[in-house]
Protein backbone atom coordinates (compact mmCIF):
# COMPACT_ATOMS: atom_id res chain seq x y z
CA UNK A 1 0.00 0.00 0.00
CA UNK A 2 1.39 3.00 -1.20
CA UNK A 3 -1.09 5.69 0.86
CA UNK A 4 0.33 8.89 1.61
CA UNK A 5 -2.28 11.68 2.84
CA UNK A 6 -0.83 15.19 2.99
CA UNK A 7 -2.28 16.73 6.49
CA UNK A 8 -3.55 19.69 4.38
CA UNK A 9 -5.59 18.16 2.20
CA UNK A 10 -7.33 16.05 5.40
CA UNK A 11 -7.83 19.19 6.56
CA UNK A 12 -9.57 19.98 3.48
CA UNK A 13 -11.70 17.14 3.31
CA UNK A 14 -13.23 18.04 6.65
CA UNK A 15 -13.52 21.56 6.26
CA UNK A 16 -15.03 21.86 2.94
CA UNK A 17 -18.89 20.87 2.84
CA UNK A 18 -17.55 18.03 0.73
CA UNK A 19 -19.37 14.17 2.10
CA UNK A 20 -17.37 11.86 -0.04
CA UNK A 21 -13.89 12.40 -1.66
CA UNK A 22 -12.69 9.14 -3.14
CA UNK A 23 -8.81 9.98 -4.55
CA UNK A 24 -7.66 7.15 -6.58
CA UNK A 25 -9.09 4.18 -5.96
CA UNK A 26 -7.66 0.75 -6.79
CA UNK A 27 -9.66 -2.19 -6.04
CA UNK A 28 -8.98 -5.44 -7.65
CA UNK A 29 -9.22 -9.38 -7.60
CA UNK A 30 -6.71 -11.57 -7.73
CA UNK A 31 -5.63 -10.38 -11.46
CA UNK A 32 -8.80 -8.79 -12.69
CA UNK A 33 -8.45 -4.97 -11.37
CA UNK A 34 -12.03 -3.71 -10.90
CA UNK A 35 -11.04 -0.34 -10.05
CA UNK A 36 -8.57 1.28 -11.38
CA UNK A 37 -8.06 5.18 -10.03
CA UNK A 38 -11.62 6.65 -9.79
CA UNK A 39 -11.79 10.13 -8.38
CA UNK A 40 -14.76 11.32 -7.22
CA UNK A 41 -16.14 14.16 -4.95
CA UNK A 42 -19.81 14.51 -3.33
CA UNK A 43 -21.20 17.33 -1.49
CA UNK A 44 -23.37 17.46 0.90
CA UNK A 45 -26.79 17.13 -0.37
CA UNK A 46 -25.74 16.15 -3.42
CA UNK A 47 -27.68 13.47 -5.68
CA UNK A 48 -25.32 11.23 -7.51
CA UNK A 49 -25.85 8.18 -9.95
CA UNK A 50 -23.94 5.66 -10.43
CA UNK A 51 -24.10 4.08 -14.29
CA UNK A 52 -22.43 1.84 -16.37
CA UNK A 53 -22.47 -1.43 -17.69
CA UNK A 54 -22.13 -4.50 -15.68
CA UNK A 55 -18.75 -5.37 -14.28
CA UNK A 56 -18.12 -1.70 -14.87
CA UNK A 57 -17.12 -1.53 -11.01
CA UNK A 58 -19.98 0.85 -9.91
CA UNK A 59 -21.08 -1.92 -6.91
CA UNK A 60 -17.91 -2.57 -6.02
CA UNK A 61 -16.98 1.42 -6.04
CA UNK A 62 -20.29 2.21 -3.71
CA UNK A 63 -19.28 -0.57 -1.44
CA UNK A 64 -15.87 1.14 -1.07
CA UNK A 65 -17.93 3.68 0.35
CA UNK A 66 -18.76 1.75 3.93
CA UNK A 67 -15.81 -0.31 3.43
CA UNK A 68 -17.99 -3.64 2.78
CA UNK A 69 -14.70 -3.80 0.33
CA UNK A 70 -11.41 -2.79 1.17
CA UNK A 71 -9.70 -0.20 -1.00
CA UNK A 72 -6.44 -1.74 -2.35
CA UNK A 73 -4.85 1.41 -2.99
CA UNK A 74 -6.05 5.49 -2.66
CA UNK A 75 -8.08 7.03 0.08
CA UNK A 76 -12.14 7.25 0.55
CA UNK A 77 -13.11 9.74 2.86
CA UNK A 78 -16.96 9.94 3.92
CA UNK A 79 -17.55 13.01 6.34
CA UNK A 80 -14.39 14.04 6.77
CA UNK A 81 -13.09 10.93 7.81
CA UNK A 82 -11.12 8.08 6.02
CA UNK A 83 -12.94 5.08 5.93
CA UNK A 84 -11.67 1.71 7.16
CA UNK A 85 -8.57 3.91 8.98
CA UNK A 86 -7.50 6.11 11.88
CA UNK A 87 -5.25 8.89 10.92
CA UNK A 88 -2.61 9.46 12.94
CA UNK A 89 0.07 11.96 11.95
CA UNK A 90 1.18 10.48 8.19
CA UNK A 91 0.38 6.61 9.52
CA UNK A 92 -3.23 5.23 8.38
CA UNK A 93 -4.07 2.71 11.39
CA UNK A 94 -6.40 -0.11 10.34
CA UNK A 95 -9.77 0.11 12.09
CA UNK A 96 -11.07 -2.68 14.22
CA UNK A 97 -14.61 -3.94 13.01
CA UNK A 98 -16.09 -2.82 15.85
CA UNK A 99 -14.81 1.03 14.70
CA UNK A 100 -15.68 0.30 11.17
CA UNK A 101 -19.68 -0.88 12.89
CA UNK A 102 -19.23 2.90 14.37
CA UNK A 103 -18.77 4.62 11.58
CA UNK A 104 -21.24 2.73 9.28
CA UNK A 105 -23.74 3.46 11.47
CA UNK A 106 -24.25 7.21 10.13
CA UNK A 107 -24.08 5.59 6.33
CA UNK A 108 -27.34 3.91 5.29
CA UNK A 109 -27.01 0.96 2.64
CA UNK A 110 -29.95 -0.58 0.54
CA UNK A 111 -28.89 -3.49 -1.38
CA UNK A 112 -30.54 -5.13 -4.91
CA UNK A 113 -31.82 -8.08 -2.56
CA UNK A 114 -33.04 -6.10 0.20
CA UNK A 115 -31.47 -8.18 2.71
CA UNK A 116 -34.17 -7.61 5.17
CA UNK A 117 -33.97 -9.91 8.65
CA UNK A 118 -36.34 -12.64 7.63
CA UNK A 119 -37.43 -13.93 10.95
CA UNK A 120 -38.18 -10.41 12.51
CA UNK A 121 -41.07 -8.19 11.61
CA UNK A 122 -40.73 -5.47 9.34
CA UNK A 123 -41.27 -3.33 12.54
CA UNK A 124 -38.49 -5.32 14.20
CA UNK A 125 -36.03 -4.86 11.18
CA UNK A 126 -36.33 -1.43 11.85
CA UNK A 127 -35.77 -1.46 15.01
CA UNK A 128 -33.04 -3.54 15.58
CA UNK A 129 -29.66 -1.57 14.92
CA UNK A 130 -30.99 1.89 16.29
CA UNK A 131 -31.59 -0.01 19.73
CA UNK A 132 -28.84 -2.74 19.60
CA UNK A 133 -25.97 -0.54 17.64
CA UNK A 134 -26.73 2.75 18.92
CA UNK A 135 -28.19 1.36 21.88
CA UNK A 136 -31.04 4.30 21.66
CA UNK A 137 -34.33 3.66 23.99
CA UNK A 138 -36.95 1.26 22.38
CA UNK A 139 -39.98 3.53 22.98
CA UNK A 140 -37.99 6.81 20.62
CA UNK A 141 -36.53 4.17 18.60
CA UNK A 142 -40.55 2.78 17.51
CA UNK A 143 -42.01 6.13 17.47
CA UNK A 144 -39.43 7.02 14.90
CA UNK A 145 -39.96 3.68 12.68
CA UNK A 146 -43.80 4.41 12.61
CA UNK A 147 -42.97 7.69 11.18
CA UNK A 148 -40.81 6.23 8.76
CA UNK A 149 -42.82 3.28 7.86
CA UNK A 150 -45.90 5.55 7.22
CA UNK A 151 -43.45 7.92 4.79
CA UNK A 152 -42.94 4.95 2.73
CA UNK A 153 -46.45 4.26 2.85
CA UNK A 154 -46.24 0.97 4.95
CA UNK A 155 -47.67 1.66 8.25
CA UNK A 156 -50.01 -1.04 8.41
CA UNK A 157 -47.92 -3.68 7.75
CA UNK A 158 -45.34 -3.30 10.94
CA UNK A 159 -46.43 -6.56 12.49
CA UNK A 160 -46.25 -8.39 8.68
CA UNK A 161 -42.85 -10.88 8.40
CA UNK A 162 -41.17 -9.57 4.80
CA UNK A 163 -41.97 -12.81 3.34
CA UNK A 164 -45.75 -11.78 3.55
CA UNK A 165 -44.60 -8.61 1.40
CA UNK A 166 -44.10 -7.64 -2.06
CA UNK A 167 -40.75 -7.14 -3.37
CA UNK A 168 -41.51 -3.63 -3.68
CA UNK A 169 -42.90 -3.63 -0.17
CA UNK A 170 -39.63 -5.06 1.18
CA UNK A 171 -37.41 -2.31 -0.66
CA UNK A 172 -39.27 0.24 1.00
CA UNK A 173 -39.03 -1.13 4.74
CA UNK A 174 -34.93 -1.75 3.52
CA UNK A 175 -34.82 1.86 2.79
CA UNK A 176 -36.69 3.03 6.51
CA UNK A 177 -34.69 0.23 8.00
CA UNK A 178 -31.41 2.38 7.15
CA UNK A 179 -33.60 5.48 7.52
CA UNK A 180 -34.16 4.57 10.73
CA UNK A 181 -30.30 5.27 12.12
CA UNK A 182 -30.36 8.78 10.73
CA UNK A 183 -27.74 8.80 8.11
CA UNK A 184 -25.98 11.50 7.12
CA UNK A 185 -25.27 9.52 3.96
CA UNK A 186 -27.55 6.89 2.36
CA UNK A 187 -26.36 4.43 -0.33
CA UNK A 188 -28.28 2.60 -2.86
CA UNK A 189 -27.04 -0.46 -4.58
CA UNK A 190 -29.12 -0.98 -7.68
CA UNK A 191 -32.20 -1.09 -5.28
CA UNK A 192 -34.79 -1.70 -7.91
CA UNK A 193 -32.86 -4.09 -10.51
CA UNK A 194 -34.47 -7.88 -8.74
CA UNK A 195 -38.13 -5.82 -8.77
CA UNK A 196 -40.98 -6.42 -11.05
CA UNK A 197 -41.24 -3.74 -13.32
CA UNK A 198 -44.76 -2.93 -11.65
CA UNK A 199 -42.98 -1.86 -8.34
CA UNK A 200 -40.29 -0.40 -9.09
CA UNK A 201 -42.21 3.38 -9.41
CA UNK A 202 -43.29 2.78 -5.84
CA UNK A 203 -39.50 2.51 -5.02
CA UNK A 204 -38.46 5.44 -6.84
CA UNK A 205 -41.37 7.40 -5.51
CA UNK A 206 -39.84 7.07 -2.21
CA UNK A 207 -36.22 7.79 -3.05
CA UNK A 208 -37.68 11.02 -4.79
CA UNK A 209 -39.30 12.22 -1.74
CA UNK A 210 -35.99 11.34 0.24
CA UNK A 211 -34.00 13.19 -2.41
CA UNK A 212 -36.12 16.22 -1.54
CA UNK A 213 -35.26 16.20 1.53
CA UNK A 214 -31.51 17.15 0.63
CA UNK A 215 -30.32 13.38 2.16
CA UNK A 216 -27.02 12.75 0.21
CA UNK A 217 -27.39 10.00 -2.34
CA UNK A 218 -25.43 7.61 -4.18
CA UNK A 219 -27.15 5.59 -6.25
CA UNK A 220 -25.97 2.79 -8.38
CA UNK A 221 -29.11 2.42 -11.13
CA UNK A 222 -29.94 1.04 -14.44
CA UNK A 223 -33.33 3.59 -14.37
CA UNK A 224 -32.02 5.93 -16.88
CA UNK A 225 -35.40 8.22 -16.19
CA UNK A 226 -34.72 8.41 -12.23
CA UNK A 227 -31.05 9.70 -13.10
CA UNK A 228 -32.25 12.47 -15.68
CA UNK A 229 -34.81 13.43 -13.04
CA UNK A 230 -33.68 13.23 -9.56
CA UNK A 231 -29.27 13.14 -10.00
CA UNK A 232 -27.41 16.37 -9.82
CA UNK A 233 -25.07 14.69 -11.07
CA UNK A 234 -24.72 11.62 -13.09
CA UNK A 235 -21.30 9.22 -13.41
CA UNK A 236 -20.94 6.99 -16.17
CA UNK A 237 -18.07 4.11 -15.32
CA UNK A 238 -16.63 1.78 -17.42
CA UNK A 239 -13.94 -0.96 -17.24
CA UNK A 240 -12.98 0.42 -13.83
CA UNK A 241 -12.80 3.91 -14.76
CA UNK A 242 -15.16 6.73 -14.54
CA UNK A 243 -14.99 7.73 -18.30
CA UNK A 244 -17.65 10.95 -18.49
CA UNK A 245 -19.55 12.84 -15.67
CA UNK A 246 -21.71 15.79 -15.82
CA UNK A 247 -25.09 17.29 -14.53
CA UNK A 248 -27.81 14.42 -15.31
CA UNK A 249 -30.18 16.08 -17.83
CA UNK A 250 -26.74 17.35 -19.96
CA UNK A 251 -25.03 13.93 -19.41
CA UNK A 252 -28.08 11.64 -20.17
CA UNK A 253 -29.72 13.59 -23.19
CA UNK A 254 -26.29 15.09 -24.52
CA UNK A 255 -23.27 12.27 -24.06
CA UNK A 256 -19.71 13.41 -25.33
CA UNK A 257 -17.80 9.92 -25.14
CA UNK A 258 -19.27 7.59 -27.76
CA UNK A 259 -18.74 4.80 -24.86
CA UNK A 260 -21.28 6.97 -22.98
CA UNK A 261 -23.68 7.25 -26.32
CA UNK A 262 -23.10 3.77 -26.75
CA UNK A 263 -24.46 2.57 -23.30
CA UNK A 264 -27.14 5.10 -23.41
CA UNK A 265 -28.57 3.77 -26.84
CA UNK A 266 -28.48 0.61 -25.86
CA UNK A 267 -30.59 1.35 -22.36
CA UNK A 268 -32.72 3.80 -23.61
CA UNK B 1 -62.30 -46.52 -17.26
CA UNK B 2 -65.29 -45.50 -17.52
CA UNK B 3 -68.62 -46.94 -18.98
CA UNK B 4 -71.74 -45.44 -19.72
CA UNK B 5 -74.60 -46.95 -17.21
CA UNK B 6 -77.63 -45.93 -15.37
CA UNK B 7 -77.08 -47.47 -12.36
CA UNK B 8 -74.88 -45.95 -9.62
CA UNK B 9 -74.75 -48.25 -7.16
CA UNK B 10 -71.52 -49.80 -5.60
CA UNK B 11 -68.28 -47.69 -5.64
CA UNK B 12 -68.65 -46.14 -9.20
CA UNK B 13 -70.25 -42.34 -8.87
CA UNK B 14 -71.79 -40.38 -11.96
CA UNK B 15 -70.15 -37.56 -13.06
CA UNK B 16 -71.80 -34.71 -14.56
CA UNK B 17 -71.21 -35.65 -18.37
CA UNK B 18 -73.56 -38.73 -17.40
CA UNK B 19 -70.20 -41.15 -17.35
CA UNK B 20 -69.86 -43.28 -14.66
CA UNK B 21 -66.26 -43.62 -12.51
CA UNK B 22 -65.22 -46.81 -12.26
CA UNK B 23 -62.33 -46.41 -9.19
CA UNK B 24 -59.16 -48.71 -9.77
CA UNK B 25 -58.88 -51.37 -7.82
CA UNK B 26 -55.75 -52.45 -6.45
CA UNK B 27 -55.31 -56.32 -5.80
CA UNK B 28 -51.71 -55.91 -4.96
CA UNK B 29 -52.09 -53.42 -2.16
CA UNK B 30 -54.47 -55.40 -0.75
CA UNK B 31 -52.27 -58.57 -0.49
CA UNK B 32 -49.51 -56.59 0.95
CA UNK B 33 -51.96 -54.97 3.64
CA UNK B 34 -53.50 -58.44 4.53
CA UNK B 35 -49.51 -60.30 4.79
CA UNK B 36 -48.66 -57.76 7.05
CA UNK B 37 -51.66 -57.82 9.43
CA UNK B 38 -51.42 -61.46 9.70
CA UNK B 39 -47.47 -61.13 10.92
CA UNK B 40 -48.90 -58.63 12.95
CA UNK B 41 -51.51 -60.45 14.57
CA UNK B 42 -48.78 -63.59 14.92
CA UNK B 43 -46.33 -61.11 17.11
CA UNK B 44 -48.98 -60.15 19.66
CA UNK B 45 -50.41 -63.27 19.57
CA UNK B 46 -46.64 -64.91 20.69
CA UNK B 47 -46.09 -61.71 22.93
CA UNK B 48 -49.60 -61.76 25.02
CA UNK B 49 -49.25 -65.35 25.28
CA UNK B 50 -45.68 -65.98 26.04
CA UNK B 51 -45.37 -66.15 30.23
CA UNK B 52 -41.90 -65.10 29.95
CA UNK B 53 -42.32 -61.63 29.12
CA UNK B 54 -43.82 -61.99 32.71
CA UNK B 55 -45.94 -58.73 32.02
CA UNK B 56 -47.59 -58.72 35.31
CA UNK B 57 -43.35 -58.34 36.35
CA UNK B 58 -43.57 -55.34 34.38
CA UNK B 59 -46.85 -53.65 35.79
CA UNK B 60 -45.32 -54.32 39.26
CA UNK B 61 -41.91 -52.54 38.42
CA UNK B 62 -43.01 -49.60 35.62
CA UNK B 63 -43.72 -47.26 38.99
CA UNK B 64 -41.29 -48.52 40.98
CA UNK B 65 -39.61 -46.28 43.02
CA UNK B 66 -35.44 -46.91 42.02
CA UNK B 67 -37.18 -47.30 38.37
CA UNK B 68 -38.56 -43.80 38.93
CA UNK B 69 -35.16 -43.08 40.74
CA UNK B 70 -33.71 -43.97 37.61
CA UNK B 71 -35.57 -42.60 35.02
CA UNK B 72 -35.00 -38.88 36.56
CA UNK B 73 -31.53 -39.42 36.96
CA UNK B 74 -31.18 -40.70 32.99
CA UNK B 75 -33.27 -36.92 32.06
CA UNK B 76 -31.06 -34.89 34.44
CA UNK B 77 -28.33 -36.95 32.62
CA UNK B 78 -29.60 -35.85 29.00
CA UNK B 79 -30.44 -32.54 29.54
CA UNK B 80 -27.03 -31.78 31.33
CA UNK B 81 -25.68 -33.56 28.37
CA UNK B 82 -27.12 -31.40 26.03
CA UNK B 83 -26.81 -28.17 27.46
CA UNK B 84 -23.10 -28.97 27.10
CA UNK B 85 -23.08 -30.15 24.69
CA UNK B 86 -24.79 -27.14 22.44
CA UNK B 87 -22.85 -24.41 24.20
CA UNK B 88 -19.35 -25.95 23.68
CA UNK B 89 -21.16 -27.00 19.55
CA UNK B 90 -21.89 -22.87 19.20
CA UNK B 91 -18.19 -22.11 20.79
CA UNK B 92 -16.68 -24.90 18.38
CA UNK B 93 -18.72 -23.93 15.28
CA UNK B 94 -17.52 -20.15 15.31
CA UNK B 95 -14.25 -21.00 16.09
CA UNK B 96 -14.30 -23.17 12.71
CA UNK B 97 -15.32 -20.26 11.09
CA UNK B 98 -12.83 -17.97 12.46
CA UNK B 99 -10.23 -15.75 10.71
CA UNK B 100 -7.70 -17.25 12.57
CA UNK B 101 -5.97 -20.50 11.48
CA UNK B 102 -4.62 -21.24 14.74
CA UNK B 103 -8.24 -21.12 16.77
CA UNK B 104 -9.96 -22.95 13.52
CA UNK B 105 -7.01 -26.00 14.10
CA UNK B 106 -7.81 -25.77 17.51
CA UNK B 107 -11.43 -26.43 17.11
CA UNK B 108 -10.51 -29.13 14.04
CA UNK B 109 -8.78 -31.32 16.44
CA UNK B 110 -11.29 -31.17 19.20
CA UNK B 111 -13.96 -32.76 16.87
CA UNK B 112 -11.31 -34.70 15.42
CA UNK B 113 -10.24 -36.26 18.71
CA UNK B 114 -13.95 -36.89 20.17
CA UNK B 115 -15.71 -38.15 17.57
CA UNK B 116 -12.99 -40.64 16.64
CA UNK B 117 -12.70 -41.92 19.85
CA UNK B 118 -16.00 -44.27 21.41
CA UNK B 119 -18.08 -42.59 23.90
CA UNK B 120 -17.68 -45.54 25.78
CA UNK B 121 -14.13 -45.63 25.98
CA UNK B 122 -14.33 -41.75 26.70
CA UNK B 123 -16.68 -42.36 29.57
CA UNK B 124 -14.02 -45.12 31.07
CA UNK B 125 -10.95 -42.70 30.51
CA UNK B 126 -12.84 -39.85 32.56
CA UNK B 127 -13.89 -42.01 35.08
CA UNK B 128 -10.50 -43.35 35.38
CA UNK B 129 -9.24 -40.44 35.14
CA UNK B 130 -7.62 -40.36 39.24
CA UNK B 131 -5.02 -42.82 37.76
CA UNK B 132 -3.67 -40.06 35.22
CA UNK B 133 -4.01 -36.98 37.61
CA UNK B 134 -4.18 -37.77 41.07
CA UNK B 135 -4.82 -34.26 42.30
CA UNK B 136 -6.60 -31.38 39.72
CA UNK B 137 -4.29 -28.35 40.16
CA UNK B 138 -5.72 -25.43 38.95
CA UNK B 139 -2.28 -23.78 39.29
CA UNK B 140 -3.81 -20.15 38.68
CA UNK B 141 -6.10 -19.76 41.13
CA UNK B 142 -4.21 -21.99 43.76
CA UNK B 143 -6.77 -24.79 44.10
CA UNK B 144 -5.93 -28.04 44.29
CA UNK B 145 -8.23 -30.89 44.20
CA UNK B 146 -8.03 -34.31 45.06
CA UNK B 147 -9.51 -36.44 41.59
CA UNK B 148 -10.44 -39.34 43.60
CA UNK B 149 -13.22 -37.22 45.41
CA UNK B 150 -14.10 -34.67 42.49
CA UNK B 151 -14.51 -37.10 39.82
CA UNK B 152 -17.54 -39.12 41.04
CA UNK B 153 -19.20 -41.19 38.97
CA UNK B 154 -21.94 -38.62 38.09
CA UNK B 155 -19.33 -36.40 36.65
CA UNK B 156 -17.54 -38.78 34.71
CA UNK B 157 -20.57 -39.48 33.23
CA UNK B 158 -21.71 -35.64 32.44
CA UNK B 159 -18.06 -35.08 31.12
CA UNK B 160 -17.99 -37.83 29.15
CA UNK B 161 -21.60 -37.24 27.14
CA UNK B 162 -21.18 -33.77 27.35
CA UNK B 163 -17.62 -32.81 25.90
CA UNK B 164 -18.35 -35.75 23.41
CA UNK B 165 -21.73 -34.35 22.13
CA UNK B 166 -19.68 -30.90 21.44
CA UNK B 167 -18.26 -32.27 18.76
CA UNK B 168 -21.50 -33.67 17.43
CA UNK B 169 -23.20 -30.69 17.68
CA UNK B 170 -20.45 -27.90 16.12
CA UNK B 171 -20.80 -29.83 13.11
CA UNK B 172 -24.52 -29.27 13.19
CA UNK B 173 -24.22 -26.02 14.33
CA UNK B 174 -21.82 -25.08 11.56
CA UNK B 175 -24.05 -26.62 9.04
CA UNK B 176 -26.31 -23.93 10.46
CA UNK B 177 -24.41 -21.33 10.19
CA UNK B 178 -22.91 -21.97 6.39
CA UNK B 179 -27.00 -21.98 5.07
CA UNK B 180 -27.40 -18.45 6.36
CA UNK B 181 -27.64 -16.21 3.44
CA UNK B 182 -24.19 -14.09 3.37
CA UNK B 183 -26.31 -10.67 2.63
CA UNK B 184 -27.87 -10.98 5.98
CA UNK B 185 -24.40 -10.87 7.35
CA UNK B 186 -23.70 -8.02 5.06
CA UNK B 187 -26.89 -6.14 5.63
CA UNK B 188 -26.37 -5.99 9.51
CA UNK B 189 -22.62 -4.60 9.02
CA UNK B 190 -23.55 -2.28 7.01
CA UNK B 191 -26.40 -0.93 9.56
CA UNK B 192 -23.14 -1.31 12.23
CA UNK B 193 -24.13 -4.03 14.25
CA UNK B 194 -21.32 -5.46 15.88
CA UNK B 195 -20.32 -9.10 15.41
CA UNK B 196 -21.55 -10.67 18.39
CA UNK B 197 -25.14 -9.18 17.80
CA UNK B 198 -24.80 -10.07 14.21
CA UNK B 199 -24.39 -13.63 15.18
CA UNK B 200 -27.09 -13.81 18.42
CA UNK B 201 -29.71 -11.70 16.64
CA UNK B 202 -29.43 -12.43 13.19
CA UNK B 203 -27.48 -15.36 12.20
CA UNK B 204 -28.45 -18.08 14.92
CA UNK B 205 -31.88 -17.48 14.88
CA UNK B 206 -31.65 -18.23 11.28
CA UNK B 207 -29.59 -21.35 11.73
CA UNK B 208 -31.64 -22.75 14.04
CA UNK B 209 -34.00 -23.73 11.18
CA UNK B 210 -31.29 -25.95 10.11
CA UNK B 211 -30.29 -26.65 13.45
CA UNK B 212 -33.45 -28.01 15.45
CA UNK B 213 -33.89 -31.16 13.47
CA UNK B 214 -30.72 -32.86 14.08
CA UNK B 215 -30.61 -31.56 17.05
CA UNK B 216 -34.33 -32.99 18.40
CA UNK B 217 -32.41 -36.16 16.54
CA UNK B 218 -29.20 -36.34 18.86
CA UNK B 219 -31.00 -35.01 21.90
CA UNK B 220 -32.92 -38.16 21.62
CA UNK B 221 -29.92 -40.30 20.64
CA UNK B 222 -28.67 -38.98 23.69
CA UNK B 223 -31.80 -40.15 26.04
CA UNK B 224 -30.35 -43.59 24.52
CA UNK B 225 -26.42 -42.92 24.94
CA UNK B 226 -27.17 -42.07 28.67
CA UNK B 227 -28.03 -45.88 29.37
CA UNK B 228 -24.04 -46.43 28.41
CA UNK B 229 -23.35 -44.78 31.81
CA UNK B 230 -24.47 -47.98 33.37
CA UNK B 231 -21.04 -49.19 32.77
CA UNK B 232 -19.76 -46.87 35.78
CA UNK B 233 -22.54 -47.71 38.07
CA UNK B 234 -24.62 -44.57 38.10
CA UNK B 235 -28.10 -45.27 39.03
CA UNK B 236 -29.64 -44.31 35.75
CA UNK B 237 -33.30 -46.27 34.11
CA UNK B 238 -31.19 -49.31 32.86
CA UNK B 239 -28.65 -49.70 35.64
CA UNK B 240 -31.78 -49.98 38.17
CA UNK B 241 -33.58 -52.18 36.10
CA UNK B 242 -30.53 -54.48 36.69
CA UNK B 243 -29.98 -54.14 40.01
CA UNK B 244 -33.51 -55.15 40.36
CA UNK B 245 -33.14 -58.41 37.85
CA UNK B 246 -30.12 -59.53 39.45
CA UNK B 247 -31.65 -60.02 42.34
CA UNK B 248 -34.98 -61.30 41.14
CA UNK B 249 -33.79 -62.70 37.62
CA UNK B 250 -36.89 -61.23 36.09
CA UNK B 251 -34.12 -59.75 32.97
CA UNK B 252 -36.89 -59.57 30.66
CA UNK B 253 -39.88 -58.06 32.51
CA UNK B 254 -37.13 -55.26 33.64
CA UNK B 255 -35.57 -55.01 30.28
CA UNK B 256 -39.06 -54.42 28.87
CA UNK B 257 -39.49 -51.75 31.66
CA UNK B 258 -36.70 -49.84 30.93
CA UNK B 259 -37.36 -50.13 27.29
CA UNK B 260 -41.12 -48.92 28.01
CA UNK B 261 -39.79 -46.07 29.32
CA UNK B 262 -37.19 -44.67 26.82
CA UNK B 263 -40.16 -44.73 24.20
CA UNK B 264 -42.68 -43.14 26.55
CA UNK B 265 -39.56 -39.91 26.75
CA UNK B 266 -38.58 -40.24 23.06
CA UNK B 267 -42.67 -39.83 22.69
CA UNK B 268 -42.44 -36.43 24.26
CA UNK B 269 -39.34 -35.13 22.51
CA UNK B 270 -40.79 -35.76 19.43
CA UNK B 271 -44.06 -33.47 20.47
CA UNK B 272 -41.67 -31.19 21.97
CA UNK B 273 -39.44 -31.07 18.58
CA UNK B 274 -42.79 -30.59 16.23
CA UNK B 275 -43.57 -27.14 18.43
CA UNK B 276 -40.23 -25.74 18.70
CA UNK B 277 -39.49 -26.31 14.79
CA UNK B 278 -42.86 -24.49 14.30
CA UNK B 279 -41.50 -22.05 16.73
CA UNK B 280 -38.23 -21.01 14.55
CA UNK B 281 -40.19 -21.54 11.05
CA UNK B 282 -41.49 -17.85 11.77
CA UNK B 283 -40.76 -15.43 8.52
CA UNK B 284 -39.78 -18.38 6.70
CA UNK B 285 -43.60 -19.75 5.54
CA UNK B 286 -46.44 -17.21 4.61
CA UNK B 287 -48.80 -19.25 7.36
CA UNK B 288 -47.64 -21.47 9.89
CA UNK B 289 -47.51 -24.92 10.11
CA UNK B 290 -50.68 -26.66 12.22
CA UNK B 291 -50.40 -27.76 15.28
CA UNK B 292 -51.77 -31.31 15.61
CA UNK B 293 -54.40 -30.22 17.14
CA UNK B 294 -55.60 -28.04 14.30
CA UNK B 295 -54.66 -30.31 12.00
CA UNK B 296 -57.34 -32.79 13.57
CA UNK B 297 -58.99 -29.94 13.71
CA UNK B 298 -59.49 -29.18 10.42
CA UNK B 299 -59.85 -32.77 9.55
CA UNK B 300 -63.46 -32.47 11.04
CA UNK B 301 -63.76 -28.77 9.40
CA UNK B 302 -63.45 -30.69 5.81
CA UNK B 303 -65.49 -33.44 6.97
CA UNK B 304 -68.28 -31.18 7.98
CA UNK B 305 -67.86 -29.36 4.34
CA UNK B 306 -67.92 -32.56 3.31
CA UNK B 307 -71.34 -33.92 4.16
CA UNK B 308 -74.13 -32.66 3.44
CA UNK B 309 -72.54 -33.92 -0.20
CA UNK B 310 -72.31 -37.21 0.75
CA UNK B 311 -75.57 -37.31 2.51
CA UNK B 312 -76.98 -36.43 -0.56
CA UNK B 313 -75.17 -39.15 -2.92
CA UNK B 314 -76.48 -41.74 0.16
CA UNK B 315 -79.86 -40.53 -0.73
CA UNK B 316 -79.97 -40.72 -4.16
CA UNK B 317 -78.10 -44.15 -4.27
CA UNK B 318 -80.99 -45.25 -1.40
CA UNK B 319 -83.72 -44.26 -4.20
Amino acid sequence: MTMQAEPAEAQAASGSNRMIWADAIHKSYGRNDVLKGIDLEVAAGEVVCLIGPSGSGKSTFLRCMNHLETVDDGIMWVAGRVVGYEMKGDRLHEQSYAQVCRSRTKIGMVFQHFNLFPHMTVLGNIMEAPTVALRQKKSVVRERAMRLLEQVGLAEKAQHYPRQLSGGQQQRVAIARALCMEPSLMLFDEPTSALDPELVGEVLKVMKDLARTGMTMVVVTHEMNFARDMADRVVFMDGGVIVEEGPAAELITNPRHPRTKEFLASVL
Amino acid sequence: MSTLTTSTFGKSSRSSDGFTIVKAKHPGRWIAAGVLLALVALVLYSVFTNDRFGWPVVAYYFTDFSIARGLLITLELTVISMVIGMALGVILAVMRLSPNPVVRMAAAAYVYFFRGTPVLVQLLFWYNLAALYPTINLGILGLQFDANAVITPMFAAILGLGLNQGAYMSEIVRAGLLSVDSGQVEAAGALGINRFHTLRRIVLPQAMRVIIPPTGNETIGMLKTTSLVSVLAVPEVLYSAQVIYARTFDTIPLLIVASLWYIVVTTVLSIGQYYLERHFARGSQRELPPTPLQKIAYLFRVHDRRLPVSTKTDQENSR
